[in-house]
């Protein structure tokens, strides 16, 4: 029982660690590769002198990120005279809390046997084995969506209880929209749902280790790559960035529903969408991407077409699948930024008429496509 | 717009696979070691190719023996918009040519908006400008300020078609002396 628990603490603290890593890192991420995509050559300024030396360490301007938390922090903090105090200071908990609990039901790893990790503790574990997961539920996927949607009341919190008309508008205009592609991102999955039989994203992963045709991976993006389109366009949407980042419009809104927070509340809002990107590259990878899987590889090491066996110890394989896992987490969040300064953003009237009259019929069809032909197969195969 | 235009999907593909294309090819290049941007480290670096005609620095010309040109006539600092230039004149004995001199010119670059007319008011081809930027960024304001010495000695130019007249010759050519 006690054993349960370390490991799931331990389990907590790398996914809270890799969480908030990629949401002060994509900060530079995206600040270097907006700068490489546009021909030039971005945040190099910020800097940390050793103390007592004149040496600075620039390292690639990696220390803007840690500079923008620090202004956050040291600003001073303003609140309106609201007549809802209580609702506009738990509102930005209540947009980043969600955000961090749908990872727990992501999958970052294969099979852990601590025994055979370090073999001290294999009296106290016994054969004890643990999915590299912090729970793993039946209902995984249900609790990614309904975590998911949590978020839209915190935007709607936030503008409603900040008492301004421009927050309140930018709070409409976010409810709307997010509500409008959850919907989409909910179909979209449903064919996939269909075609793995179960909403355990352990299980899913799992089922996407195998090879088909004999030399293409058996992830998601193969057999369903029409909703893996229709989800990351869906998903960014919910994430509210360019270019669906319609509830901030200087011009209009000012900053939509964060007009009115300032210093720390307005960072973890910021904060919040930069480790959404995170979260969505993670759900992505794990639907679509395999998760943690290697073509060719499984819990004992790889085994390409011909019988040529590689063996690996634990420890390699344990390593290998949460650096498969990041590896394909952070190329998702990289194509999110470049899809971000590409493309203008759209009129407020396209964004829901892309997702009503566009992507919603789309998902609809894939999903009735997917369903025949899985009815289809299983008669074949019956 | 065409039909494949309009219906948007397939130019998002085309404009990601020219963003991406830009931002693989830049990549490559700072991965192997060269420089992936158009912009320049600035100030530790600054661009080569100014053009010719760039207002960039102020210099004081010179006469042959090395004194500046200016004869303190203050035209430059009255024609000055920004009213960035100051210069306190001295009488020189010595010099029978030219007895007014700056004995101090300064020009605060925080204010200079490098507009040329100093330029051109000077009656003396005193002061000119120069294509290459002086080195501004600072932390501090004061540092903005260029002295006579700086704007005579950082890129010294000598006027040659004006030599400097040899005293007791040329003294009846020049004016009422």
């Amino acid at each position: 029982m006690i054993q349960d628990l370390v490991i799931g603490v331990v389990f907590i603290g790398y996914a809270l660690g890799m969480l908030m890593t990629f949401g002060t890192v994509l900060t530079w991420v995206e600040r270097k590769q907006a700068a490489i995509m546009s021909d030039r050559i971005g945040a190099n300024r910020a800097y940390v002198r050793i103390p007592f030396t004149q040496i600075k360490l620039v390292w690639l301007g990696l220390f803007h990120g840690l500079a923008d938390g620090l202004k956050m922090l040291l600003k001073e903090d303003f609140k309106p005279r609201t007549y809802d105090p209580y609702a506009y200071a738990i509102a930005p908990w209540l947009a980043f809390t969600p955000v961090l609990l749908v990872f727990a039901v992501i999958p970052f790893g294969g099979t852990l046997v601590p025994a055979e990790l370090v073999p001290g503790l294999s009296a106290w574990f016994g054969d004890k084995s643990y999915p590299m997961q912090i729970a793993r539920l039946d209902a995984g996927l249900l609790i990614v969506f309904a975590f998911g949607g949590v978020t839209i009341i915190g935007a709607m919190l936030a503008g409603w209880s900040s008492s301004n008309k421009f927050s309140l508008l930018g709070a409409l205009r976010a409810g709307s929209q997010m509500i409008s592609y959850e919907l989409v991102l909910g179909l979209t999955l449903l064919g996939l749902i269909l075609i793995y039989g179960t909403l355990d994203l352990t299980s899913i992963v799992q089922q996407q280790s195998g090879v088909i045709l004999g030399f293409l991976p058996a992830w998601g993006i193969v057999y369903q790559p029409f909703a893996a389109i229709l989800f990351i366009t869906a998903a960014m949407a919910e994430n509210r960035r360019i270019p669906f980042d319609l509830p901030e419009a200087e011009s209009e809104l000012i900053a939509g529903y964060f007009t009115e927070y300032s210093a720390m509340k307005m960072g973890l809002f910021m904060f919040a969408e930069f480790i959404e990107i995170a979260i969505i590259a993670a759900l992505f990878t794990t639907l679509f991407l395999g998760g943690y899987n290697l073509p060719y590889m499984s819990d004992s090491g790889f085994v390409f077409p011909g019988n040529y066996v590689v063996h690996l110890s634990h420890w390699a394989v344990v390593v290998i699948q949460l650096l498969t896992f990041l590896v394909k987490v952070l190329a998702v969040c990289s194509f999110q930024i470049l899809v971000r300064w590409t493309l203008p953003r759209l009129r407020y009237d396209q964004v829901l008429r892309f997702a009503w009259k566009f992507m919603f019929p789309l998902a609809l069809a894939n999903l009735g496509v997917t369903a025949v032909a899985v009815w289809a197969l299983g008669v074949m195969n019956a | 717009m065409t039909w494949w235009e309009r219906v948007y999907f397939f130019e998002i593909a085309r404009g990601i696979a020219v963003t991406g294309g830009v931002f693989l090819h830049n990549m490559w290049r700072w991965i192997s070691g060269r420089k992936g941007a158009l912009t320049t480290y600035y100030p530790e670096e600054t661009r080569a190719d100014y053009a010719a005609g760039n207002r960039g620095k102020h210099i004081l010309t010179q006469r042959p023996d090395g004194s500046p040109q200016c004869i303190a006539c203050n035209l430059c600092a009255t024609v000055c918009p920004a009213l960035c230039i100051e210069i306190d004149a001295a009488f020189d004995p010595e010099d029978a040519a030219h007895p007014k001199y700056p004995a101090r010119f300064e020009i605060d670059y925080s204010r200079c908006i490098f507009c040329g007319l100093c330029v051109e008011a000077c009656p003396e081809d005193a002061i000119r400008m120069v294509k290459e930027v002086p080195q501004l960024p600072t932390f501090d304001r004061g540092h903005m300020w260029l002295t006579k010495d700086e704007l005579l000695n950082w890129n010294p130019q000598r006027d040659v078609a004006k030599p400097y007249p040899v005293a007791g010759k040329d003294r009846k050519t020049r004016g009422p002396a």
